[in-house]
């Protein structure tokens, strides 16, 4: 399976480096990152390129762009890991158009394109048969989207629940184990890497919600963006607060929730009981999917990570090699 | 406490003379309208405040007054949820707030437990909310809401409904 990789940063690298420690079937054709690109149909080796990006800061040929790679390289699959814009969804909307329209499968990490062009792109992807995968959009290494399209295919899903924000999730951990302040959290979060410098995507909930929407369009067909979700992050919350909830053998998470019947799509911090099965510490992420026939099922899990997100990545490249085996 | 009964006739009026000779005191009287089954065996509930050492004393009263109960229950305000409210609490009158729910008749809050930091900083507190039934918490719910957002207060709702 040929592979072109837009992205070199924590996802990518990856992505590259499982398949040069797991020997796995891909042969990667061309790579980019924001300022470079390379281009390669014998194959790229994997770990060069990651030295070149370590000590160059770029993996290429300043004179390719990534829309370069998309047009002129051979391939299979395009892997769009670049950066996520919530509001553009651009630069990887039109790499991922396009690559669909060269008849390419795409898979991708990027939130940006899901969230806002959904139904456009799934049309795309249908009507030139070829595959759109985005398993590690929500939740980076629980296989949620696997789960929804196959085990539970034969269900209704009625509701979904999940903690979809690791960082918020390990902010109010600490919060709640160790009495510490909102700033207090966010500037450990910050410390060990699980919180950007501009920590507001994550702490107001709108990464959260995204993932709202990208699993209600995907498991109920709907055609609903980031305005559509009642959000309200962590940031006004007090220690207190997560007190009192403590003294009643409780705790707040931040919850993303999707309930169909009752028209609502929501994210915002919820008082939980300490032993409920979405009650997680640190920043591991969990769904629990309420069907007809299955009941409650959660997953719990990693979602985040160089390596737990190439392992979503990794295993729809693999999903797509294994459909399409046997076709021209 | 609160009696459930069939509305036939005489069984209501049947009923006062026991509840009063016991000592109990009528909250109210519902009349409520099966909508599973068919008009003829409407029911009526009696909501009533009593000692609850004489409710064996006014069943055995009822039973031969020939009333037929199809249930008791004790409490009343039988839902109970814990809310959550952050921001400045006393400058938006948290009594007026508590009173929003409790003036309703179908729910009231029977639990404050507030924490003040310094005088600017915002609160917290922690409601206990009753009522009477599960729509009846939905709607306590609903007035939290709209008065948590008019008075730009954080308000944080119990997860329902999932596992
Ligand atoms: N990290 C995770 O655990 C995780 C989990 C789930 C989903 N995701 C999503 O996966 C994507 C990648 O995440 P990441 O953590 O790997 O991000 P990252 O470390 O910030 O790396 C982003 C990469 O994208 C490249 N890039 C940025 N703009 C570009 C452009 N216009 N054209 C080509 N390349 C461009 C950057 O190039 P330079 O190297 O030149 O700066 C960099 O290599 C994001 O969309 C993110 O939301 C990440």
């Amino acid at each position: 399976m040929r592979i072109v990789i837009l992205g070199m940063g924590s996802v990518g690298r990856g992505v590259l480096a499982s398949i040069m420690e797991k020997d796995l079937p891909f042969t990667v054709t061309g790579i980019a990152d924001s300022k470079s690109g390379i281009v390669d149909p014998s194959g790229i080796d994997p770990g060069k390129v990651m030295t070149i990006k370590r000590e160059k800061g770029i993996c290429g040929n300043p004179g390719i762009t990534p829309i370069d790679v998309v047009r002129q390289a051979d391939y299979d699959v395009l892997v769009e890991v670049t950066t996520t814009n919530a509001t553009t969804g651009e630069p990887a909307t039109s790499h991922i158009r396009e690559a669909i329209m060269r008849g390419r499968h795409v898979v991708t990490s990027n939130k940006g394109p899901l969230a806002l062009h959904f139904r456009e792109l799934k049309a795309l992807a249908r009507e030139h048969d070829v595959s759109l995968r985005y398993e590690a959009t929500v939740a980076g290494a629980i296989p949620v989207m696997h789960t929804i399209e196959n085990g539970l295919a034969g269900n209704r899903i009625n509701a979904i629940y999940g903690v979809l924000n690791g960082t918020c999730n390990y902010i109010l951990t600490r919060m709640a184990e160790e009495g510490l302040s909102y700033e207090q959290a966010l500037i450990e979060a910050r410390e060990l890497g699980y919180a950007e410098a501009d920590p507001t995507y994550d702490v107001k909930g709108i990464d959260a919600a995204i993932k709202v929407v990208i699993l209600a369009n995907t498991i109920w067909n709907m055609n609903v963006g980031l305005s559509d979700v009642e959000v309200t992050g962590i940031d006004l919350l007090t220690t207190a607060a997560i007190r009192l909830a403590e003294e009643q053998d409780c705790t707040i998470r931040l919850l993303g929730e999707a309930v169909p019947n009752k028209n609502l799509l929501r994210v915002s911090p919820r008082i939980l009981p300490r032993d409920h099965p979405l009650v997680l510490n640190g920043t591991l992420n969990a769904l629990t999917l309420s069907t007809d026939l299955a009941g409650d099922i959660t997953l719990i899990g990693k979602g985040a990570g160089s390596k737990e997100t190439a392992s979503a990545i990794i295993g729809d490249i693999l999903f797509i090699k294994r459909m399409y085996a046997g076709r021209a | 406490m609160k009696l459930e009964m069939k509305d036939t006739p005489g069984q209501l009026v049947a009923a006062l003379r026991p509840i009063s000779d016991v000592g109990g005191n009528i909250v109210a009287v519902i009349h409520q309208h099966d909508r599973a089954s068919h008009a003829d065996t409407l029911g009526v509930q009696i909501v009533l405040e009593i000692d609850e050492l004489r409710i064996p004393e006014l069943v055995s009263r009822l039973k031969e007054t020939g009333v037929s109960i199809q249930r008791i229950g004790e409490e009343r305000l039988v839902y109970k949820e814990t809310v959550i409210l952050i921001g400045h609490l006393m400058h938006t009158d948290i009594a007026d707030t508590v009173d929003q729910i409790d003036r309703t008749g179908f729910a009231e809050i029977t639990e404050l437990n507030i924490v003040m930091p310094a005088v600017q900083e915002r609160s917290s507190a922690r409601l206990i909310v009753r009522a009477v039934s599960r729509d009846d918490m939905e709607r306590a719910l609903e007035i939290l809401r709209a008065v948590s957002k008019e008075k730009e207060l954080l308000l944080i709702e119990p997860l329902d409904g999932a596992a």
